[in-house]
């Protein structure tokens, strides 16, 4: 309470580890449980050429006698040995389920990238502006969210492939894909960050930026942005389990990653074929991965909304 | 009232406008509409001929307008892949689609928000947490994960139900409903729950926080100090408050649901509209994509406007003026 | 003491924080008689809101009680089970909350929630239910109650929704009423009718009042018995004459020495220097480096004439069928060199509307802005640039007139680095220069807003406001959400500003005893419309307008204060 006391300001790296927001983490379980997954699997998939026995998607590397291996038992054949086993053209499935989701985590984070820019400019502008810009783009964004988005991906999706000639559909799908999930999901963003602008926007802060003759540009970037951050953070974390969902969705679909780039989705396609004959692990692992990933992202963006939320203090 | 019902109308009709103007978009540029209709042997006046008669010559305001006056009339063109006439096969294959969409929509309204309130009450319960868990799970699980799961736990495994298709189907004059028979309805069980588990856990996590946040306001303070009791609190006044942001969501949610059916539908081979779009983008089948586009936006864009009309019903604020 | 009918005794409440134990209640005591109103007074975080939730069994987790008893009528009520405890809540203890705007759910009519309410105490049937519920709106002066009875919450104005909020209170008849801050978001001419009501309501029927307030003048108005709190603790207990005439702690004297008086003038308010809270700020130290400006055309800084504003009520396409709502109607005065101008009004009165078409933050819709002989409203931006070098604002509300982004040091160097005053190394050296001076400790200039209170953040907001050496100083409501001591503060700071460095200002408020401290001249503003512009000592001695006339009266005289 006292003026006259001197207190030093504390480093950056104090104020992150006496934050409220890091104190809850570290004292709930699961933020760091969910955390820890998290990081392992997207580290294992960055460096999943390192960490993978062969590359699968090497056909010099395959052998076919070695097809429909079950996990951790030898290979009728040939005797190898395969930790999650082989599907049916002998490749490796952990292997496979590595480079699959280095594919499903590129589309993800990618596509939520593009989202997350596309909304917070576009949300800042209308937020900002309000008139005729905020008119024009919240009633795009009300149109488009009429509109469930796994089917605005799909039709995006579809147009982008009847645009595309054949012989280059498989090289695009992948970009396709993060095209058509990104523009699927910028409302989210969009609506977020222009509620939150205009909030600000209406705070003395930013009346006082005016007064000093800040331009409308420096406004925006400098004062409004930072504040309007943290619900974004939240938005992109539980937007990314989505995303991840979504491409698997769309792949497993057959609309999605080609089998020559396959993503986690296009292996429990494959995947499903041979679930009722027996062969139940080229599914179920990848399957597995998946759902880890998915959950595990979830609920740290589960949790970050809460911690963020002051209302709930 | 009468004049935001009236904007609202009006708001509708664009979107369908430019709904229409995508589909027509697609017609028009994606793929070559003749090549897509003649094979390889054509002649020159074989192309001319199309040309007229499907009015590619006409200006584009022109060619849209004739397009939207043939979508009035149901009037889609031809299925590329099939040589059908898009409404008839579309006809042909809504029912199945509208009940298994309304089965699973019914499933997860009424349970997503019981327990959605369930878990808002009891916040820090035992059981209240296990479920916000669980349904962490379910949010994660994709769609078509869940439809997996279910066949090879209820069919392949347990030999309950069956896996795949409809069952037996009784005709009621063009409408073909499996509901009226035992292997109708055991069909529909699997990808009812399949369909509906996601969109419920998604609606009972939405009505919690809802709840919460009503929960937090003043005038539930100002009830608890008159003395309610927390029954009259939680179900009288929080409830009906909790229920006006929760129409507008339950509406893009029975929205998803229809959308969703996509999925389902391809897992449990159910012979519905779902299907038929997505064969129709693998083979770049346009006609039957756009028809299916202005199908179920109509559909939404009637959810959206009884959402609103129920909205007026629940909020006086929005029927009469204040001060 | 024996006729208490409630009473509190040693009660303290703890909040188990990361920090540790957390007591924002320590060892309180006080008795409510029946018909006699009981004030509760003390600054923000006192601890005066916490004891009533407590008293009513409205903690929020993971507050408790952990110390202390309860009585009501003979009866110990703070052990009681959830379930005895709502029985008595709303029957024989109600309570009646800060913003009325909040307090009553607003999808049921006001006639709902008030047959539900008597239905539940009293187990009328629903025709005489509701006949009470129509005798209580008639109680508290609502007019038409017969129709109102059918409307909802939002077709209701402040003030008669707090008085809604009384009537359920009064539903079943309670002994007790406790009512939290019931008139701070009332204007003052509501405030007094809601004060009026509450005092004759309990001497009618006998019902014992706690008013938790944080304001002297209706603890003057109001009480007949007075609970100072301070930082959990009541510090004196006595009747409202002898607290406020002859205070015995310390810090209830300094309270009430930095309450402003509205009927003389004082040089400098005192400070307020209990609980170490004394803060050292050097104005005049600035006036050294400080570049006087020229005097303005004619000795006038700044003149407005016909100003007006205009905001778009209901947009439509059509433009003839866009309706608006005129928040500033022809307003004029002029501002002389070196003056405190005064502007005074209710919320609404278009007063704040002023001072941001000044500051160029508002488009103005007709009329001139003439500062220093040229007219702002038709300036080129190269003009406007340096009009806005030339004057700055201090905002209301100093949690959001800072960004919270930012650190100290970045916020008052932004607009010495914008004009290009200074280069930003020279900046940090101004900066700390600027923060000493208004009494901030070194290392300031490293933190972000949130590391400071209320005062030293508005504090912090003077010094980036006198950064760039403007020569205009346009206050919105400065100290209007600070307590009283820390207004006390601000004030003394303004007050130097003007004398040491010859700042011009224009002070707008709605506290008329702080216009009367503060201001040279003052104009009185009601609905838009400027009603008269006087000498602030002409003004408080004789008003000429009927208006002012009755916002004086309606003035808290405070005659117990200085005996």
């Amino acid at each position: 309470m006292t003026d006259v006391t001197e207190t030093p300001a504390p480093t950056r790296l104090r104020r992150i580890l006496d934050s409220d927001l890091f104190y809850a983490f570290r004292t709930s379980p699961v933020a760091l449980i969910s955390a820890l997954v998290t990081m392992f699997l997207i580290l294992s998939a960055v460096f999943a050429p390192l960490i993978a026995t062969t590359n699968p998607f090497d056909p010099a590397s395959l052998n076919l006698m070695n097809g429909f291996t079950p996990p951790m038992e030898p290979n009728a054949f040939t005797g190898e040995n395969f930790l999650l086993g082989t599907d049916d053209q002998g490749r490796d499935v952990f292997s496979t389920i590595l480079y699959g989701m280095r594919i499903s985590l590129f589309v993800g984070v990618t596509a939520v990238v593009f989202a997350m820019v596309l909304g917070i400019v576009l949300g800042l502008l209308a937020g900002y502006f309000g008139g005729w810009t905020d008119t024009i783009i919240m009633r795009a964004a009300d149109v488009q969210l009429t509109f469930p988005s796994i089917l605005v991906a799909m039709l995006i999706f579809g147009i982008a492939k009847g645009i595309t000639p054949i012989e280059y559909r498989d090289q695009m799908a992948i970009w396709v894909l993060i095209l058509a999930i990104g523009l699927s999901d910028w409302v989210q963003f969009a609506r977020v960050v222009r509620g939150a602008t205009m909030v600000e926007k209406g705070k003395d802060y930013v009346a006082a930026a005016h007064l000093i003759g800040r331009p409308s540009f420096a406004i925006m970037i400098r004062h409004i942005l930072p504040n309007v951050l943290s619900p974004v953070l939240v938005i992109a974390t539980i937007s990314l389990a989505l995303a991840i969902i979504a491409e698997a969705t769309l792949s497993f679909l057959g609309i999605g990653a080609p089998p020559t780039q396959p993503s986690l989705g296009t292996l429990i396609r494959i995947g499903q074929q041979f679930l009722f004959s027996g062969e139940w692990w080229i599914l179920f692992f990848p399957a597995c991965t998946l759902l880890a990933l998915a959950l595990s992202v979830n609920l740290l963006g589960d949790w970050l909304r809460d911690a963020l939320n002051p209302r709930l203090k | 009232m009468l004049s935001f019902m009236l904007r609202r109308v009006g708001q509708s009709i664009l979107v369908l406008l430019v709904v229409g103007l995508v589909a027509f978009s697609m017609f028009r540029f994606v793929g070559d509409p003749i090549d897509n209709m003649l094979g390889q042997e054509r002649t020159l006046e074989d192309i001319e001929r199309l040309e007229q008669q499907l009015g590619l010559d006409r200006p584009f305001p022109v060619q849209y307008l004739r397009f939207l006056e043939g979508a009035i009339q149901g009037n889609f063109g031809v299925s590329y892949r099939q040589g059908r006439e898009v409404s008839e096969i579309l006809l042909e294959r809504a029912p199945a689609t509208l009940e298994l969409a309304a089965v699973s929509a019914v499933l997860a309204i009424l349970l997503g928000i019981a327990l959605g309130v369930y878990t808002a009450i009891r916040r820090d319960g035992f059981v209240a947490n296990f479920i916000m868990s669980t349904s962490l799970i379910g949010v994660s699980l994709p769609t078509f994960l869940i439809g997996i799961l279910l066949i090879y736990l209820f069919s392949v495994e347990l030999n309950w139900l069956p896996s795949f298709g409809r069952g037996e189907v009784v005709d009621l004059g063009g409408w073909t409903t499996g509901l009226l028979t035992a292997s109708g309805l055991k069909s529909l069980i699997l990808p009812s729950i399949t369909l509906g588990l996601y969109q419920m856990t998604l609606i009972m996590r939405l009505v919690r926080s809802e709840m919460l946040e009503v929960l937090r306001q003043d005038y539930i303070r100002f009830a608890r100090a008159r003395g309610l009791a927390d029954r009259t609190i939680h179900f009288r006044h929080a409830l009906k408050n909790t229920l006006v942001p929760v129409v507008t969501i339950i509406g893009l949610q029975l929205g998803a649901i229809i959308a969703f059916a996509i999925i389902t539908e391809t897992v449990f081979q159910w012979p519905g509209m779902g299907l038929l779009f997505i064969n129709a983008i693998q083979f770049v089948d346009i006609p039957v994509m756009a028809a299916y586009l202005m199908l179920i936006s109509v559909m939404f864009v009637a959810i959206n406007l009884i959402v609103d009309i129920l909205y007026a019903f629940i909020d006086p604020r929005l029927r009469v003026a204040g001060k | 003491m024996t006729d208490a009918i409630l009473s509190i005794r040693n009660v303290t409440v703890e909040i188990p924080t990361r920090h540790g134990l957390f007591k924002p209640v320590k060892n309180v005591s006080y008795d409510i008689v029946p018909g006699e109103i009981r004030g509760v007074v003390g600054e923000s975080g006192a601890g005066k809101s916490m004891t009533g939730n407590a008293i009513i069994g409205l903690l929020d987790d993971p507050a408790h009680i952990s110390e202390g008893e309860i009585w009501l009528k003979g009866q110990r009520i703070d052990n009681l089970s959830a379930e005895e405890l709502r029985r008595i809540r709303g029957k024989e203890i109600s309570m009646i909350f800060q913003d009325p705007l909040t307090s009553l759910n607003p999808l049921f009519t006001v006639g709902e929630q008030l047959v539900e309410t008597i239905q539940l105490h009293l187990g009328l049937s629903a025709g005489d239910a509701k006949t009470r519920a129509i005798e209580l709106l008639d109680a508290v002066s609502i007019p038409n109650s017969t129709e109102r009875f059918d409307q909802y919450p939002h077709q209701f104005s402040g003030g008669m929704r707090q008085r809604v909020v009384i009537a359920l209170a009064l539903c079943s008849e309670p002994s007790v009423i406790i009512a939290d801050e019931p008139t701070t978001a009332l204007d003052v001419s509501i405030q007094a009718q809601v004060l009026d009501l509450i005092k004759q309501l309990a001497r009618d029927r006998s019902i014992g009042v706690i008013l938790v307030t944080h304001d002297m003048g209706v603890i003057a108005e109001t009480t007949e018995q007075v609970t100072v709190m301070y930082a959990g603790e009541v510090v004196e207990n006595g009747t409202t004459d002898q607290v406020l005439g002859a205070p015995m702690h310390p810090y209830t004297q300094s309270l009430i020495a930095a309450v402003p008086r509205p009927h003389k003038k004082v040089h400098r308010f005192p400070q307020v220097s209990y609980g170490g809270r004394e803060t050292v700020f050097k104005i005049e130290d600035l006036a050294r480096n400080w570049t006087q400006s020229k005097p303005s055309k004619e000795g006038k800084m700044l003149e407005v004439k016909g100003l007006t504003k205009r905001f778009v009520e209901k947009a439509s396409l059509i433009p003839s069928r866009t309706t608006y709502f005129t928040a500033v109607d022809n307003v004029s005065f002029d501002i002389k060199d070196g003056e405190v101008f005064g502007i005074v009004g209710e919320s609404g009165s278009g007063k704040s509307t002023v001072a941001r078409m000044i500051a160029t933050l508002y488009e103005v819709d007709g009329g001139e802005v003439v500062f220093d002989g040229s007219d702002v409203v038709t300036m080129d931006a190269k003009d406007r640039a340096a009009y806005r070098k030339q004057i700055q604002m201090i905002f209301q509300d100093p949690f959001s007139s800072l960004n919270p982004r930012m650190k100290v040091g970045e916020i008052v160097a932004e607009p010495l680095i914008h004009h290009k005053i200074l280069g930003r190394g020279q900046a940090v050296t101004r900066v700390a220069e600027l923060l000493d001076k208004v009494g901030l400790a070194r290392g300031a200039e490293d933190k972000y807003p949130h590391e400071f209170s209320g005062g030293q953040r508005q504090r912090i907001s003077i010094a980036r406001a006198i950064a760039t050496q403007p020569r205009f100083l346009i206050c919105d409501e400065p100290t209007s959400a600070l307590d009283v001591s820390i207004q006390a503060q601000i004030l003394n700071i303004l007050k130097d500003l003007q004398e040491h460095l010859g700042l011009t200002m224009l002070f707008i408020s709605h506290d008329l005893p702080v216009v009367r401290q503060m201001c040279d001249r003052v104009g009185v503003m009601k609905m838009g419309q400027m009603l008269e512009v006087s000498d602030s000592e002409t003004l408080f001695s004789a008003a000429k307008h009927p208006y002012t006339a009755e916002l004086l009266q309606l003035m808290p005289q405070l005659a117990q204060l200085d005996g």
